[in-house]
């Protein structure tokens, strides 16, 4: 990338700010919902150490948008050219073409992460009291995973079709 | 933010488990004597190792449980107001006549409160009301004064008593919590309804009815006693048209049915807490939920000590909130 000026490169600058809208929104989107259902699973744990495994599993399922974030951060920057060879010469439309592309799992990882983690936190509670239940207080915040998957997928599927 | 009291709720949940089912109350019920009562409540964690099988002992630590839990999840205990107005305000009631008869031996004050008793009589002593609460600054000044120089304990149970009815619904009406303004509505007017259910027994004024009700949404208090100064049967016509239809014919059934409906009226309207996830609400239910048990099973326990049958107690017995 030496000797590229920013100006000269505008498309790479956007499919850039593409990954790290991906990255970042998915990730903060996980970050809030494994923190709120984190708070239930400790309050839970506080009382009933033994629910330690169930309530784990439940504060675990709204990290997986951070995860989907990452990936299409990671298809992104290996179809540029930033990850396994020099950085590809991109014209502005192309790089806006990948940013619109990484917006669908940015903004709907945010937007699930953090009520996955508040569905989570609701299905702590019903491992609280109905231990025997875990199966169907998974369903309930796996519902909310659909939609991620829906948007990594078409993530994918635009930044794999876009023809550098 | 919606999801604040997240912790505090899914541990809530978890203490939720012991709480005392309908099939819990049937069990201490089936208990042939009070010692078997009380075996069984030391058997599910009641009380600890220092109050032994004393009832009254384990009924107070069991009290004292639920503010450790609430200051071990962090809540201002101002939210609780509304729970600890009726304690608070009956110290005032015990410190003031203690002060103004000197009869020292009667009165019980509560110490799990923001004044307990030795610095509640302390202030009154020194007649230091601006001490006190705002809510309660006024009434104190009134009831001392009143009983000091008419001697009438009735009139300063009055004044207190409608100033702590007073208190709770101010206190209702300023909570951001659907929770606290249904329960503080629900608190005064079932309060309400009990004076004029007392008034019509004992054919009080109806000057004395509107010194002792609290104004309440739910109801009209001027009507509510006018209805009281007509009799019991004007209490429950009128009640039948409010919402508070099922406890007029608590009324028409016994005292203690009619008793029984008050509190369970208060369990019915925090029932919808155990649903929710965040918000405070579910905490304040369980309190209120805690406090409901011990009462009932201090029933249970009086009831059995007293040789009560079976079917006696359960007329008395409160709705769980579990």
């Amino acid at each position: 990338m030496e000797g590229i000026s920013i100006w000269s490169n505008l498309g790479l600058v956007y499919a850039l700010l593409g990954a790290a809208v991906a990255v970042f929104l998915a990730g903060a989107g996980s970050a809030i919902g494994v923190g709120i259902a984190g708070q239930a699973a400790a309050g839970v744990v506080t009382e009933d150490p033994s629910k330690f495994g169930q309530v784990l599993v439940m504060q675990l399922l709204p990290g997986t948008q951070g995860l989907y974030g990452l990936l299409i951060g990671f298809i992104t920057l290996s179809k540029v050219g930033i990850i396994g060879g020099g950085a590809a010469q991109l014209d502005p439309q192309t790089g806006l073409l990948i940013l619109a592309a990484c917006l669908p799992i940015g903004i709907v990882g945010l937007i699930s992460g953090k009520y996955q983690g508040m569905t989570s936190a609701a299905s702590i509670g019903i491992i609280a009291k109905r231990p025997d239940q875990f199966g169907k207080a998974m369903l309930f915040p796996a519902m909310v995973e659909t939609y991620a998957i829906l948007a990594l997928l078409i993530s994918f599927l635009a930044v794999s079709g876009v023809q550098v | 933010m919606s999801e604040q009291y997240t912790y505090a709720v899914a541990r809530i949940r978890a203490l939720e488990v012991s709480l005392f089912s309908k099939s819990g109350i049937d069990q201490l019920m089936a208990c042939q004597t009070y010692d078997q009562c009380l075996q069984l409540l030391a058997e599910k964690g009641w009380g600890d190792t220092e109050t032994g099988l004393n009832a009254e002992a384990m009924l107070s630590r069991e009290e004292e449980k639920i503010w450790e839990i609430v200051k071990e999840l962090h809540i201002p205990m101002e939210t609780f107001n509304v729970l600890s107005y009726p304690k608070l305000f009956h110290n005032l009631k015990a410190a003031i006549k203690e002060v103004c008869t000197e009869e020292m031996e009667r009165h019980i004050f509560y110490d799990d409160v923001s004044i307990p008793g030795d610095e509640m009589l302390a202030i009154v002593k020194e007649k230091e009301f601006d001490r006190l609460p705002k809510e309660m600054q006024e009434a104190a000044g009134e009831a001392y004064e009143s009983l000091l120089h008419t001697r009438d304990g009735q009139m300063c149970d009055v004044i207190i008593d409608r100033a702590a009815l007073e208190a709770i619904k101010k206190a209702g009406r300023e909570a951001k919590d659907a929770i606290i303004r249904d329960y503080a509505e629900s608190t005064v007017a079932v309060a309400d309804i009990k004076i004029a259910v007392r008034s019509a027994k004992t054919a009080k004024s109806l000057d004395f009815m509107n010194r002792a009700m609290a104004e309440c949404d739910s109801l009209s208090v001027s009507q509510l006693a006018k209805a009281a100064l007509g009799g019991m049967d004007a209490v429950r016509e009128y009640l039948q048209g409010t919402e508070y239809t099922e406890g007029a014919d608590a009324l028409a059934e016994s005292p203690s049915a009619f008793e029984r409906w008050c509190d369970n009226r208060i369990i019915q309207t925090i029932s919808p807490q155990k649903y929710k996830a965040f918000g405070i609400g579910p905490v304040v239910a369980y309190v209120i939920a805690r406090q409901n048990e011990i009462k009932t099973v201090r029933i249970i326990l009086s009831g059995k000590q007293n040789g009560l049958s079976d079917e006696s107690i359960r007329e008395r017995v409160r709705e769980m909130y579990v």
